[in-house]
């Protein structure tokens, strides 16, 4: 079995940053009408993505829903592709034809980006269902919201999982909201956890908003299934600072609760914690935050001096190895 | 060449394509332990095991996405459908996923998956169960559909579909399952390209564009009409995407008259595209209106002649063709 390499805190505090001064720039960008469509920004989740990734292998499957920047960046695409993708550019992470809600990076196992709410959780199950066929050691991390937890897409791809005894983890980042709906007006469940029963797969909570529990959780759920195929849940609990999409102003929650959560953020406790041990000074913090702002600033400037994929290139991607039916 | 059902000649092509190809599977609702709703999975779960012949849960919209996330990562599944009236409810799952990633990814990841199984109404299934389901995938562009006629199609196509590296839809007609006709040899490679169609009948006086469940009204109508002195030309679409218009044209060409009987309903049918398509682009070979004959455009009722009465049968055809006969 391959070990899993322990990556560098500090590297992940600045990967952290990293998605969220995309996600600051980004949020501008579509204020100047740089990007169209729908965006849905990672502010405040930050942890989860980057503790689970940190907690696997870079050969491992993950697939998200819609809210996928932060998933691919922490993957390791560059912030230059995902820019762009915003931008539409052929130089983005799907060629400018996916748009913000369905970014894929193959070369870094990232499967997407998908923007129907749970239609990507069978899919999961697939990536899944593939490690074990070919009797590979790999796990598949499939992230949705809590909005996906009452579509029937996501009970038969649970049920599919526990009877196949499929090597997947289903990370559920409860962020409270399935758009402006509060989880307490969705689902009937006290805690979203305990959906994972009813399939018997073993599932816990997980605090989202912290950087290490989330890496040690998710390496150790994945060595587990690693040594004998199963399927896992864990619902992360984490909180978006900003509104569903770029046109919600999220007025159904409180300014207080919106601070209480700002108080506990991921970033600024993953610094705590290196300043207090002494692997982080203020100085390097400075300067980690001065790199990821200057990236994003580089990434925008990718974006708009990037081409346009050529109208006659439109009939390539409709049918691989195919012409125009 | 020997004679062998619709149903053998899918488990042939079935059980090559598994021989020959590691990635490929099967899944669907009661492919394995039952030998297949219509058995034409049979002894497959006996030959390949149950890693690679996989029954699931009635979980249609489930198992079809998880056989699109395994083509992702370079499986080849094919997904049965106990009928693809079932596959409504995976639909979201075959239209929104699967010929979408494409395009979506930039060309990052094409979906060499197979979606399998009968089509089309069959006997006093009522509405739920005896929809023709072919003009509404054939509208998504990123899929590809065909619609075999006769053992040697079926088992020629289904096998081409495999190997494609899209989205293919095998709409298998389901009253076809028992009949019977000649193919090659097991030995022999048989592969059907997709979107060529097949003069199933060579013919002078009339064109007749058909497919599937429609091909054997055709062929019935022809012998008639050449009683009648009559000639028909009976073309057989075997693919409905991407659709072989050349075939149909040069048919045309001959006759100078067509009639369109089709197993769908009217209203946006695969009669309209053809039509519009022969309209614009051979109006002058026509010496008179082009004539569809499909369902009738109502759910499908239980009731014996009611059933009859919607569907397109010989009857119907046979006034149509000589409505564009003037004879």
């Amino acid at each position: 079995m391959q070990p899993v390499e322990q990556r560098d805190e500090v590297e992940m505090l600045s990967l952290m940053l990293l998605i969220r001064r995309f996600e600051e720039r980004a949020s501008q960008q579509y204020q100047a009408q740089k990007i169209g469509g729908f965006c849905h920004l990672y502010i405040g989740q930050e942890a989860v993505v980057v503790g689970a990734i940190a907690g696997v292998r870079p050969d491992d499957y993950v697939i998200t829903a819609y809210r996928d920047h932060g998933h691919a960046l922490a993957r390791g695409t560059s912030a230059d592709a995902c820019m762009a993708e915003l931008f539409g550019k052929e130089t983005g992470c799907s060629r400018g034809l996916g748009g913000s809600m369905h970014f894929f990076d193959k070369q870094h196992h990232f499967y997407g980006g998908h923007a129907i709410v749970a239609a990507h959780v069978p899919l999961g199950v697939g990536l899944a269902f593939a490690i074990k066929y070919r009797g590979e050691d790999r796990v598949t991390l499939c992230f949705f919201g809590d909005g996906a937890i009452n579509q029937g897409s996501f009970h038969e791809a649970l049920n599919l999982a526990a009877l196949y005894r499929l090597p997947i983890i289903f990370i559920c980042e409860n962020n409270l909201f399935a758009m402006g709906t509060s989880v307490k007006r969705s689902t009937s469940l006290k805690q979203i956890v305990d959906r994972a029963e009813g399939y018997d797969i073993p599932g816990e909570i997980v605090d989202g908003m912290n950087f290490r529990e989330v890496r040690d959780k998710i390496a150790e759920v994945a060595e587990s299934i690693r040594k004998e195929s199963h399927p896992a849940f864990l619902e992360v609990r984490t909180y978006r600072y900003r509104g569903h999409s770029m046109s919600d102003p999220a007025s159904y929650r409180t300014k207080d609760e919106l601070e209480k959560y700002r108080l506990d953020d991921p970033i600024i406790r993953l610094r705590a914690q290196l300043t207090r041990e002494g692997k982080l000074t203020n100085e390097q913090f400075d300067q980690l935050d001065k790199r990821a702002k200057q990236t994003v600033l580089d990434a925008v400037k990718f974006a708009e001096e990037s081409p346009q994929l050529p109208v006659e290139k439109l009939y390539d991607y409709v049918y691989f190895n195919g012409a125009k039916s | 060449m020997r004679e062998i059902t619709y149903r053998q000649a899918l488990n042939e092509a079935l059980a090559e394509e598994l021989e020959r190809d590691p990635n490929v599977f099967l899944m669907g609702e009661e492919v394995a332990e039952y030998q297949g709703a219509y058995k034409v999975s049979a002894g497959l779960l006996q030959r390949f095991g149950p890693g690679r012949i996989i029954d699931t849960p009635i979980s249609e919209n489930g198992f079809a996405g998880l056989g699109i996330g395994a083509a992702m990562v370079g499986l080849r599944p094919i997904i049965e459908f106990m009928t693809f009236s079932f596959s409504l409810v995976a639909f979201d799952q075959v239209v929104n996923n699967a010929p979408n990633m494409f395009m979506m990814s930039g060309g990052q990841f094409n979906i060499p998956i197979t979606f399998r199984g009968p089509n089309g109404p069959a006997h006093q299934l009522g509405a739920t169960h005896s929809h023709a389901t072919e003009n509404f995938y054939a509208s998504v562009p990123g899929l590809k559909v065909c619609t075999p006629a006769t053992p040697r199609d079926a088992k020629g196509l289904l096998k081409t579909a495999v190997r494609d590296d899209n989205p293919v839809l095998v709409l298998e007609a389901e009253l076809l399952y028992s009949s019977k006709g000649m193919v090659e040899p097991p030995d022999e490679e048989l592969l059907i390209p997709l979107g060529k169609a097949e003069v199933k009948r060579e013919g002078s006086d009339v064109t007749v564009v058909c497919y599937a469940q429609t091909v054997p009204i055709a062929l019935k109508v022809a012998a008639q009409l050449e009683e009648e002195d009559i000639s028909a030309e009976i073309v057989d679409l075997r693919s409905i995407k991407p659709l072989d218009e050349k075939a149909i044209f040069d048919s045309i060409a001959k006759t100078h008259r067509v009639v369109i009987v089709e197993q769908d309903h009217p209203f946006c049918g695969v009669g309209a595209e053809i039509c519009y398509r022969v309209q614009k682009d051979i109006f002058d070979e026509l010496d008179a209106p082009i004539l569809r004959v499909s369902q009738e455009d109502v759910p499908m009722p239980y009731n014996e002649h009611l059933e009859h009465a919607v569907l397109p049968n010989a009857e119907k055809l046979l006034a149509a063709v000589k409505q564009v006969c003037y004879a």
